[in-house]
């Protein structure tokens, strides 16, 4: 008996053969695929009516070829496009959309801000990292100011992206940031976008120690995951801090729902 | 669900006689043909494409789907998303947002996803010259995308095949599993000319699997099964085993893929190659001009002029562009004292033609300007007396 939430029921979402997965130790992805199983089978959906789409890069992993259900996995960028032509096409699927930073916001920023703009009945997953974790560490449009990268030696100079704000400016309908560590809200998040009518985005902060963490001295994974925590302050408690305590941190919670 | 392989249906315009622009007789064509999925780009000259398409699909509803993307990208990815929902799926440009679809092209030869793109080709490179014709995308289409491939294209020398080639070209996708170019010229695009539209059209609708079947290998050209029926689908433009497995490091696997997707097109030439020969028949020929497009229109007159004057002259006129029609070219020329090709670019197809006929003299405008029979005809005579 599979009892929606139940371990059986997420098992059931996943090809046993594709494991172990790739992702490098202390990588935040495993815990985001989990996270999106265990929202899925808490809804009792079936994976068989479901489309998963992604694009290049580690977070594109996520659900090619773990997820038993359909995975169209293209060309870098280009996920949300391709999703649109399916789900258009056959409005019955359930199509969710998963990519990295550099995926969804550098190179398929466009795709992402017309999404949002058309509000097409799409779920946006952005593994946020905050690297081009694949290959070889660069900086992306969300990497923080200072934090050295593969191309960024200095530290980077670039202001980053707010990518929550960005979707919402664009239109989006249901618009969330959580990070891997707040497993419950984010669970919880994920659900509420499945079944969002719309577009909806979640942005999931995702520690990537092997390529993020050791060039910034914090090769320790749960040293990563501790700062991670430190960093996001809730939307309701952000209410209550002075513009200096909140210098730095990024607020976590739903920005449109 | 739709029969499928091979099948004829009633066309979706009454039949009769139709007064149409090149761009709306492909429209019509790919809704002859089944066409339910429309992602598209402004571009000139194609737009008329997207426009008759939006019109038409409004019209004719029955789940069809149109849709402006945001660019050539994601027009064709979402071409590609679509096809894999299930749908015969097509879009239109012109040289610069062709340019813009490569990487997607690229995807849809390795995932072998049908999809039809035409391209109605313009003056280039760059922005060039919007509104005026040219036949300088011929190796874009062949070569543009990275890696080993075989590319269908298809190129149309009136209104009426621009109709008939267009269905050619969705039933080769369907039929072959992969994209399919169109190529035709602003001139063809819009040009006015009368269309025939017959009662029945004959149709090639993909073959689905009967069961959990390989949809990536076993078969050269395997069943294509459809998202949301519980296959559990793995479509990547990794290099991938038949079940879809990426296999990025097996020097096997890719050989195998690689080859199969190469061959699935090499071993139908017949199938997929179409060519048209007229005043070709006599044991030797003084001259024979080969020609594809608006080009050939010219040419046909310009060989009539010189058989008027006696001179043995024939069309050998290529419908197929890619895979090139070397065998048919080699055979004519072996009998034909003389070969010329004149095309709208600086000599794209002649190099292809001087593999199989080292004769070969090329007449070339890259003016933005069509090349008129009497181009032609001087030509051939400069030709004969070379």
């Amino acid at each position: 008996m599979k009892t929606p939430g139940s371990t059986e029921s997420i098992l059931s979402c996943i090809r046993a053969e594709a494991f172990p997965t790739p992702f490098c130790p202390g990588c935040g992805h495993g815990i985001l695929l989990g996270a999106i199983l265990r929202a899925i089978a808490e809804l009792g959906w079936s994976m068989d009516e479901m489309l998963f789409v992604s694009g290049i890069g580690c977070a594109a992993w996520i659900p090619s070829p773990h997820f038993a259900a359909d995975t169209l996995h293209v060309t870098h960028g280009r996920a949300i496009a391709f999703a649109t032509g399916a789900k258009l096409f056959n409005p019955a699927l359930k199509v969710v959309v998963i990519g990295g930073d550099g995926d969804l916001a550098s190179i398929g920023g466009n795709h992402l801000i017309h999404a949002a703009r058309r509000n097409l009945d799409l779920t946006a997953i952005c593994a946020n990292n905050r690297i081009y974790g694949m290959t070889g560490g660069q900086v992306t449009p969300t990497t923080p100011l200072g934090i050295r990268t593969a191309t960024t030696p200095q530290g980077n100079t670039e202001p980053p992206f707010d990518l929550c704000r960005l979707v919402a400016g664009a239109g989006a309908t249901y618009v969330a940031r959580y990070s891997v560590y707040h497993i419950r809200p984010l669970i919880r998040s994920l659900k509420k976008a499945l079944t969002h009518k719309g577009f909806a985005f979640v942005e999931v902060l995702s520690p990537c120690p092997t390529q993020y963490g050791r060039r910034n001295k914090i090769p320790q994974p749960g040293e990563m995951l501790r700062l991670m925590k430190e960093e996001c302050v809730s939307l309701d408690r952000a209410k209550e801090m002075s513009q200096e305590e909140l210098e730095g941190k990024i607020l976590i919670g739903e920005f449109v729902s | 669900m739709s029969e499928t392989g091979w099948t004829t249906v009633e066309s979706v315009l009454k039949p009769g006689r139709y007064f149409l622009q090149g761009d709306e007789a492909i429209a019509e064509g790919a809704i002859a043909a089944g066409c339910n999925y429309y992602g598209g780009y402004p571009i000139t000259p194609s737009s008329e494409i997207m426009e008759r398409i939006c019109e038409r699909f409004a019209e004719l509803g029955g789940g069809r789907v149109f849709i402006q993307m945001e660019d050539e990208i994601a027009s064709i990815g979402s071409c590609i998303g679509a096809s894999w929902a299930g749908a015969k799926a097509m879009t239109a440009t012109s040289g610069p947002g062709l340019t813009l679809m490569l990487e997607n092209i690229g995807y849809a030869i390795i995932t072998e996803t049908p999809v039809v793109v035409i391209d109605v080709q313009r003056a280039g490179p760059s922005t060039g010259q919007a509104t005026r014709p040219a036949q300088g995308d011929m190796m874009q289409v062949r070569w543009g995308a990275h890696g080993d491939f075989q590319i269908i294209a298809l190129s149309p020398w009136s209104v009426e095949e621009a109709y008939t080639e267009t269905i050619r070209a969705f039933n080769l996708a369907e039929r072959f599993r992969v994209p399919v170019f169109l190529l035709t010229e602003e001139a063809v695009g819009h040009l006015r000319e009368n269309v025939d539209i017959p009662a029945e059209t004959r149709i090639y609708n993909r073959i689905r699997p009967q069961s959990k079947e390989p949809p990536f290998g076993q078969a050269e050209v395997p069943p294509m099964p459809v998202f949301g029926q519980g296959h559990e689908l793995l479509v990547t433009g990794s290099t991938h085993d038949e079940w879809g497995y990426r296999r990025t490091s097996s020097a096997q696997a890719q050989q195998k893929l690689v080859t199969r997707l190469s061959a699935k097109v090499t071993n139908h030439l017949d199938e997929i190659i179409e060519v048209e020969q007229r005043f070709c028949d006599e044991d030797e020929l003084d001259i024979l001009v080969i020609a594809f497009g608006f080009t050939a229109r010219s040419a046909w007159r310009a060989v009539q002029a010189a058989r008027q004057e006696g001179i043995r002259a024939g069309l050998l006129r290529l419908k197929t562009i890619w895979p090139f029609p070397e065998e048919v070219v080699r055979q004519l020329a072996l009998r034909s004292r003389a070969v010329l090709v004149p095309e709208m670019n600086l000599g794209q197809i002649l190099r292809e033609v001087q593999r199989v006929a080292p004769q070969a003299q090329g007449y070339h405008r890259t003016d933005g300007e069509v090349i008129v029979p009497a181009e032609i005809h001087q030509a051939m005579q400069e030709v004969m007396r070379s």
